[in-house]
Parts: structure tokens; C-alpha cells; sequence
């Protein structure tokens, strides 16, 4: 079992996932980088979030015509676990791998907290494992989750909302939803569930001296990778 | 290349007639244009210290660097573990007046390539801000506008490139006074860590060496900026804003990476920032340092527009740029590095023997001056002091004069001003996590602290300054800025190690601005000896005035320190929980001022800017840092909240806020002084049981110290305080809350 970290210029959380996998969650990873054509060797693959291309066109746009992503799509077929987060998440919305859009927060303004965070879909590759609310941060200025309300519908009637967030002790359903997300949606799943979309860093809550280990809950399910393949 | 040069053309430069002269003496002839542009932009005060380095002798460091092999970007603090840390701070204060965001986030861009070019990886920025009043009725509406908008943008600014580049903004401050209208203040601070076998240098080295230009293309952008931030601000900053430097941080997150592995390829040499003074401070420093010189072919410069002149290539400071030297013949290695990351590295010239930086445009000489003669011959001018009209008034304050307010309103007032209210409104626009080391994030603790991989150590970290104590009190306020920011790092169970400072003055040509620069860093200097912390480096940023005044004497502190294990680190408020809570002291008389002279109660609750701070006991300081790391390390305290801005009331309501806790506690003495006097040296604990009390005050007596239980804390809400048994505070967790966390938020209109 081996995940294929993709390394994009200007993404600024590929380091910190890359030891999230490795040193936390015991799982192999290396990196690969935008420019290669191939994924072979790899079971899995991790879009990290930043800032990639300086997102200078739109955010994720550029990462989306990247060499690798052929590849990357290559996986989501064939059913491999993808997993993108924050910028990820924007990438695989842009090249068109999850439906819908991350729009600039409600507040226009960029945004690094805590939120919690309920998995509404429980039985995909990325859910399943997740029977409890999690606490993990967030980092972003176009988080706020949008799509036509037809797809809002598809993805409801089809059970792939990944995680909602909900309020944490003592917060109203206001605040607990920080970027003003459609029903509050802060990650979406492919039609086969094994592409995951998810704003919310998991990465960034995989010890508890950075706050919470939440974060290994998502990306432990990794550890599955080799037999769902 | 001779013609006569009119005053006219080197005073719009911003060089006096005294130093053309010297110029003139040292070349043995009229320098060119493009050579007198680089002596003006040396010779600032911003690259050459002119007014500020007879003072700074005054720090240890300072000197025996000067007196040594010079001085390098930033100092390095050795922590074990073959790790060192470098930090610097670096102001963009002119800039941020004129074009906010970008003046803020180029601050953040340099001073990061600072840091960078020791070598080092960048774990954290922290930021120190002042802006004139946010308040209605603070200033004239239209006053309080700009200072919004300035307030607004340079918090974008500062957000927009350090979120970008990747290093997490961890802490910082911010504070409000008319005297900052017209001329902010943004500081920025950068943390590095490094291997210690793998320091990088700025001194180049082996004539023949190539000399290689890293990354983005020049342009006009920023031409005499060093010169700009030197002068002092008028009604013409509108048309200064061409002055002001445009950030790229997606470059510069690529210029991270890719001088990173550069490095590791063992083919640099030395590698410098071209920051302020651009092309020109690079290739002078380096080869100063280095007692080399340099010959560089502008023609081989990438530049945005094909039209530069030698002039201004060698005078921009468009952004995101590096100079190197590399091993003859491994440049490609370098080149390849760069290359990868989609950057430019072009080799633009050698390294020559003979101590000159000869610069060719268009095959022609366009300067050809000794390197050593734009570093070290740069005149240093020491002037006349005066003790301000400020201080000499306010030894005379007598805080019975201060009108009796009602400590519940009182302590209201102050939570919900934004000098005091919480800065979560500012911080929230910071990415404070990305790297994934932030084991306390702003706001949470009295420092920032980081958990760097490869070590179990932890590092904390933290910018603080009190200018209204150093208004008043110059020396002082240095001092007492040192005690705090060491106080507010040992809170959290790290002993202080070392300072970085940036001070921001008015201009020193008056003769009062010198006496506070002058007392304020013989205050900065006395108190980082007694506490063991060195200055290894900083800044100095003066001409900090604009046609509404000239700034309060703003020198900043940035404190680093070092704990053993950072699972032993502390918040300044405990978890969900009942306990208790006790006080821990520093032996202390207090003056007949009564802790209130320059106090925030005086000057935000009573409207008074008026008083003497209290005198620190430094050796008290010391024990009580040695007290607080030692408790730490040995797991018998929750939390350490240090006692600064508002007194215990403040420090105890802030407790209660952040952590969601109801407290009560009972304070002796005269009740004002009690609750809102500024005694340094005070830190509030909470702790499981009187066992622990017990066990910290025998700890704290051994040291000279007093510690006391003072009061208990539970689950809920609310603040009741008595004094001497008597209710003197009781607010609901509500009150207390709306005005804390609501202040700056309902100011700024979201």
C-alpha cells in the first residue's frame, strides 16, 4: 500500500501530508511529482491543499491540466482512493472529478479555525470508519461549497455528502458552518465513493499536540486501501 | 562618466552635502548617477544605519559582531539537537501607509528570504502592528476611516502572502493610538530552523566564482525604497506609491523550495536576499563580507522591461529575488534547482579580487566602486539628546487626580477597547497551522509555541511592545518590554534564550527622538543582560512621522524561547475543568504612582496618558521565569497567564473568556491599584488542588518569589472579584464576552 502525494508548485501542505501519512498514520507515501505521466506503483493518491499556480487563474485551475491529473483520473475510475483536500478539493472540482464549485466564504475573508465536522455518508471507502463528530481546522478564503440544486439533490438522494459541519460545544448552527457551505456541506464523494473531496485539513489534526488526532480518522481508512482496490 | 553633479539631484536622493563630499573624496572623482544612487541607498539610514549604530553598541552582540567579522542577516540560537533557530524582525511601515496590502505583504516577503538565506526553513511569522484610532470619536470620522481601511488591508496584506508561502502566521499584536494616523507601524517577524552544519553565508568568495541571479525578472517596482522609508511621510504619498514594492508569494514560496534544495547541493558559495536596495545591496554586502569584489553584467539581468537603465536595475527591489555565488563549475547544479521550480537563475557576472563592484550596462561602465567604501564608510552621525516634554511631565502624575471609576465599568471598557479586546478577528486570517508544528495557536497562550520536527524541544515565541510605557518613560518601557515578552514566553514553559528587536522612532535629527531611541535601547540592552537573553538581531526604522505627528516610540520585542518537551507547553487559560488558581509574584515595591502611570486603566478607562510605568525588578523577572519553566517541565500547572495591559482584573477576566470558566478570586490591597495597576512580574496560575499550592510555594520561596491562592475557577461562566473581602468586580461571562470577543469585529463591520 503506497500513496502517491502530488507535488504541485505552490501547493504548501504536500510536506505536511506526506508526514501525516508516513509518521502518523503509519501509512507509505512518497511524492510525485505534477509534471510525471505515471502513477504505477502507487494504490492511492493525496491532493494537498495551498495554493497552486499562486491560483492565480481560478483557484485549482491551473492543477487541473497538470500532466498527472490524466493519471489522477485514471485512479477515480478504476475505483482507487483520491483524496483531495482544501486546494485539493478545488482541483478535483476543476477537473471535474467531483461536482460543484468552492466559492470565496460568505464573509469574503480568509479563514483558519476549528470546526467540527459529522460524517453524513457512512458506508463509503472514506466514511465508514467515521462513527464520531470530528474537530479539525480549517484554512481557506474559497471554502464555501456550490452547486446547481439539482446536483445539491443528486448528491443528497445518492448518500455522497461526505461530512457536514455541525456546531461544537456552545456554538450555534451559524457559526458552525464558517464559510456559508450549501446545507452546510464541507465534503463531497464521487459516484463510486472513492473520491473524496474535503475542505477541512485531516492532516493538520493527526497528533494531539496540534490539537486534535481526528484527522487519522479519515486517513487511516488508507489502510484499506490494497484490499478495496 | 564625470560630469558635475548639481545638490539638487543628490538631496532628491536624500544625501547631504557633508556626505556627496566624502563620496567624492572616497571614489577621487565625481561618482556617476548610477553610482551615486547606490551610495544614497547605502548610506540611508534603512541599509546604513547612520543615526541608530552608535547606539546599538550598547547590545553586546551588536558590538562584538560589529567589532568582528560584521554583521549576518540574523544571529543563530543554538538549541541542541544539531538544530539552530534564526529570527529577525524587519518593519514596512512607510509602505503600509501608502499601498496597505502590498506594503504589508512585501514586509512579510522579505523578511522570510531573511531568514531563508541563512540557510534556514521558515516555521513561523509573527506580526506586530499599530494603527491610529479604530473607535468613533477616537479621531475625526474621516481619520477613523483611513485607519480602518489601513487596519483592514494591511491584515489582508500580511494574510494574502504568508497564508500563500506556507508559513503559518502564529502570533503577534496589535494596538491603537492617534500618534499612528498618518504612519502605521508593520513589523514583521520571521522564525527559521536549521541543521547547524548547514548555515549558509552571505560573504562571497573565490574570484572566478560565478555570481547567479535567483528568481523573478526586475522591473521598475520599488525603486529607492530604502530611501523612501528614510524620509519622513507627506501630502505627497500618492505619489510615492510607484515606491512601493509588488509580492508575488506564489514566486516566493517557489524561491523557498528551490534555495532549499539549491543548498543541498553543496554548489553555493553564498547567498544574500536582494531586498531593500535590490541589485546594489546584494553585490556591495557580499562582497564586503566577503573582501572580494564583484563584476556584474547587467545586460544578463532578467528583466520585466527592456529599457532599464544601469541605474535602474541596480536600484529596484521588485520582489522575490536572490543573489548567489557559486563553486566555478557547479553552477548548473544551482541553476537545475531553480529550474525545477520554474524559476530563473542566470549567471550575471564573477567574483573578482580586487575589492570592486564594477557594473557594466550596454558594454559601458556604469559604476566601479570599492565595496568597502559603500558598507563601512558610511557616515554615522551621533546627535543632540533631549528628555521629551512627555517625560519630564509625567514624573509629576499623581494617580489620586484619576477619576473614580466603577470597576465593573471600568474593566468593561477596557476588555471591549480594541488595544486589549481579543485579536481573534485578525488572526482567523491567518493560516496558523499550515507546516503542522503549532502546538499553541494565537490567542491560546501568552506565546505562540511550535513543536519542529526532529526534535522533541519546543520553541516559543512572541512579539510585544508597550510604547505609551515608553513614551513616558523611555528606559523604562525598554526594559519592561524585554520583562514581558520573557515573562509572557516563560508562561508557557519555556526558558527565554534570545531577542530579536525592531524599533520604531520618530526622526532621530530631534533631539527628543534621540533621547527615547538612546533610552530605549540602553533599557532593551540592560534587561536582555540580566535575563540571558541576548540581542541577535534587528531593526530600526525611523522618520515615523507624517503631517499628523510623529509616532510613540515603538520598540518591539521578539523573544525566543526553549522548553525540554513540548508536551509540557501551557495555554493562558485552562481546559473544561474546577480548580484553582494562585498568584505568583516578584518581590516588588511599588512606587507612589501606584502601578497606574501609564497604565491602560489611566489612559483608556480615565482618558489620562500620564505616569511613570513601575521599575522591573529584573532580577526578580529572572527567578520568576527559572520558577515557571521549572513548574512546567515538572507537570504542576495547567496554565500561566502573565498580569500586563488592565492588572489582574484584565488578566483574570481574559482567563475567563478564552477558557469558558467562572472565576472567583480575591485580590488584597487598595482596590484600583489592585485590580488594574500594572505591577510587572505578576502571573496568574491555575492548578489541580492546594497540594500543588503547597509544592509551588516552597518552589517560589526558594527562588525569592511569593505565591499565593488566589481564587478558584469552575465550569461556567461569569467574573466575581473581591478586594481585601470586598466585591469589587461582578460581571456576567455574557458582558464579559460581547465586549472581548466583540470589540474589533462590531468596529470593522463584520
Amino acid at each position: 500500500m503506497k500513496v502517491a502525494v502530488i507535488r504541485f508548485p505552490g501547493a504548501n501542505c504536500d510536506q505536511d501530508a506526506l508526514h501525516a501519512l508516513r509518521d502518523d498514520a503509519h501509512i507509505d507515501a512518497e511524492y510525485v511529482w505534477h509534471e510525471d505521466h505515471s502513477l504505477r506503483g502507487y494504490d492511492a493518491a493525496l491532493l494537498p491543499g495551498g495554493f497552486t499556480y499562486g491560483d492565480y487563474l481560478r483557484c485549482g485551475a491551473m492543477a487541473a491540466g497538470a500532466p498527472i491529473l490524466d493519471e489522477v483520473a485514471r485512479f477515480a475510475r478504476e475505483g482507487r482512493p483520491v483524496i483531495g483536500v482544501c486546494n485539493g478539493f478545488q482541483i478535483l472540482c476543476e477537473a471535474g472529478l467531483l461536482p460543484g464549485a468552492l466559492m470565496a466564504n460568505a464573509k469574503q475573508k480568509f479563514l483558519c479555525r476549528d470546526v467540527h465536522l459529522q460524517a453524513v455518508n457512512r458506508s463509503s471507502f472514506w466514511t465508514r470508519g467515521v462513527t464520531k463528530t470530528l474537530r479539525m481546522p480549517i484554512a481557506h478564503l474559497e471554502g464555501r461549497y456550490v452547486a446547481d440544486p439539482d446536483t445539491i439533490c443528486r448528491l443528497e438522494d445518492e448518500d455522497r455528502i461526505a461530512f457536514r459541519y455541525v456546531p461544537g460545544p456552545g456554538e450555534s448552527p451559524e457559526d458552525a458552518n464558517p464559510n456559508g457551505a450549501t446545507h452546510a456541506i464541507a465534503g463531497v464523494l464521487n459516484e463510486k465513493g472513492n473520491v473524496l473531496g474535503i475542505m477541512p485539513h485531516p492532516e493538520r489534526a493527526t497528533r494531539k499536540i496540534l490539537g486534535s488526532d481526528d484527522g487519522l480518522l479519515i486517513l487511516r481508512a488508507l489502510c484499506a486501501a490494497k484490499a478495496a482496490a | 562618466m564625470t560630469t558635475a553633479i548639481a545638490p539638487e539631484v543628490y538631496t532628491a536622493m536624500g544625501l547631504n552635502g557633508l556626505e556627496f563630499n566624502r563620496i567624492v573624496e572616497l571614489l577621487g572623482r565625481v561618482p556617476s548617477h548610477t553610482e551615486l544612487g547606490m551610495f544614497a541607498v547605502m548610506w540611508s539610514e534603512h541599509c546604513g544605519y547612520k543615526y541608530s549604530r552608535p547606539v546599538l553598541a550598547a547590545f553586546k552582540r551588536y558590538k562584538e559582531a560589529l567589532e568582528g567579522s560584521g554583521l549576518e542577516n540574523a544571529g543563530i540560537v543554538d538549541i541542541g539537537d544539531g538544530l539552530g533557530v534564526t529570527m529577525k524582525i524587519e518593519s514596512h511601515n512607510h509602505p503600509s501607509a501608502v499601498e496597505p496590502y502590498q506594503g504589508a505583504a512585501t514586509g512579510v516577503g522579505g523578511i522570510i528570504r531573511d531568514i531563508l538565506t541563512m540557510g534556514a526553513r521558515p516555521i513561523a511569522c509573527l506580526d506586530s502592528l499599530r494603527f491610529g484610532p479604530i473607535v468613533d470619536g477616537e479621531a475625526e470620522p474621516a481619520v477613523v476611516d483611513r485607519n480602518r481601511y489601513l487596519f483592514e488591508h494591511v491584515v489582508a496584506g500580511i494574510g494574502g502572502y504568508g497564508n500563500c508561502v506556507g508559513v503559518p502566521t502564529v502570533a503577534g499584536e496589535v494596538a491603537f493610538h492617534p500618534r499612528y494616523s498618518g504612519n502605521p507601524l508593520v513589523n514583521a517577524m520571521c522564525v527559521g530552523i536549521l541543521r547547524l552544519d548547514e548555515i549558509a553565508t552571505a560573504a562571497a568568495a573565490g574570484p572566478g566564482n560565478p555570481v547567479v541571479y535567483l528568481g523573478s525578472a526586475t522591473g521598475r517596482d520599488g525603486i529607492h525604497g530604502a530611501t523612501f522609508a528614510s524620509d519622513t511621510l507627506g501630502e505627497d504619498n500618492d505619489a510615492k506609491r510607484p515606491n512601493v514594492q509588488i509580492g508575488d508569494p506564489f514566486a516566493e514560496k517557489l524561491l523557498i523550495e528551490a534555495t532549499l534544495d539549491a543548498l543541498q547541493t553543496g554548489a553555493v558559495v553564498a547567498i544574500q536576499d536582494m531586498g531593500a536596495a535590490g541589485l546594489t545591496c546584494s553585490t556591495v554586502e557580499m562582497s564586503s563580507k566577503g573582501g572580494v569584489g564583484m563584476a556584474i553584467d547587467l545586460d544578463l539581468v532578467p528583466a520585466r522591461e527592456a529599457d532599464l537603465s544601469g541605474y535602474e536595475l541596480m536600484l529596484s527591489e521588485s520582489q522575490e529575488r536572490m543573489l548567489a555565488v557559486a563553486k566555478a563549475g557547479r553552477e548548473a547544479e544551482l541553476i537545475a534547482a531553480f529550474e525545477r521550480w520554474g524559476l530563473k537563475a542566470v549567471v550575471i557576472g564573477r567574483v573578482t579580487d580586487d575589492g570592486l563592484v564594477a557594473v557594466r550596462r550596454h558594454g559601458e561602465i556604469v559604476a566601479n566602486v570599492a565595496a568597502k567604501a559603500l558598507t563601512d564608510h558610511c557616515p554615522t552621525y551621533t546627535n543632540e539628546k533631549r528628555p521629551s516634554a512627555a517625560f519630564e511631565r509625567a514624573a509629576r502624575f499623581d494617580p489620586g487626580s484619576l477619576p473614580a471609576l466603577d470597576p465593573n465599568y471600568a474593566l468593561l471598557r477596557l476588555l471591549g477597547h480594541p488595544d486589549l479586546a481579543s485579536k481573534r478577528w485578525v488572526f482567523r486570517q491567518f493560516d496558523q497551522q499550515v507546516q503542522t508544528q503549532t502546538a499553541l495557536v494565537s490567542g491560546a497562550g501568552d506565546a505562540a509555541v511550535l513543536a519542529p520536527r526532529g526534535t522533541r524541544k519546543g520553541l516559543a515565541v512572541k512579539i510585544d511592545g508597550n510604547a505609551r510605557q515608553t513614551y513616558l518613560h523611555p528606559r523604562r518601557g525598554g526594559k519592561l518590554a524585554v520583562a514581558e515578552a520573557a515573562r509572557n514566553v516563560a508562561c508557557t514553559g519555556a526558558k527565554p534564550v534570545a531577542i530579536t528587536d525592531g524599533l520604531n522612532f520618530g526622526n532621530p535629527q530631534l533631539p527628543h527622538v534621540y533621547w527615547q531611541f538612546d533610552e530605549a535601547v540602553r533599557g532593551i540592552a540592560e534587561a536582555a543582560e540580566v535575563l540571558g537573553t541576548p540581542v541577535i538581531s534587528g531593526n530600526v526604522s525611523f522618520y515615523n512621522q507624517s503631517d499628523l505627528g510623529e509616532v510613540l516610540p515603538t520598540p518591539l520585542i521578539g523573544m525566543l524561547g526553549v522548553m525540554d518537551d513540548v508536551e509540557c507547553r501551557l495555554p493562558l487559560s485552562p481546559p473544561p475543568g474546577n480548580g484553582l488558581l494562585a498568584l505568583v509574584s516578584v518581590p516588588f515595591v511599588l512606587s507612589d504612582q501606584r502601578g497606574l502611570g501609564a497604565s491602560a486603566y489611566a489612559a483608556l478607562a480615565c482618558g489620562v496618558e500620564d505616569g511613570y510605568p513601575e521599575e522591573p525588578n529584573l532580577e526578580g523577572e529572572r527567578a520568576l521565569a527559572e520558577f515557571l519553566v521549572g513548574a512546567a517541565s515538572e507537570r504542576r500547572l495547567i496554565s500561566a497567564h502573565d498580569s500586563s495591559e488592565g492588572g489582574l482584573a484584565v488578566a483574570l477576566a481574559e482567563i475567563a473568556v478564552v477558557g469558558g470558566h467562572a472565576i472567583e478570586a480575591n485580590l488584597q490591597g487598595e482596590a484600583i491599584p489592585a485590580l488594574f495597576g500594572e505591577r510587572p512580574g505578576q502571573v496568574v496560575l491555575s492548578v489541580a488542588n492546594e497540594a500543588a499550592i503547597t509544592w509551588l510555594a516552597s518552589q517560589a520561596r526558594s527562588r525569592g518569589l511569593e505565591l499565593g491562592k488566589i481564587g478558584t475557577y469552575r465550569e461556567g461562566t461569569g467574573l466575581a472579584i473581591q478586594v481585601e473581602d470586598k466585591t469589587a468586580i461582578r460581571l456576567e461571562g455574557d458582558a464579559l464576552q460581547s465586549a472581548y470577543d466583540y470589540a474589533i469585529p462590531n468596529l470593522m463591520g463584520h
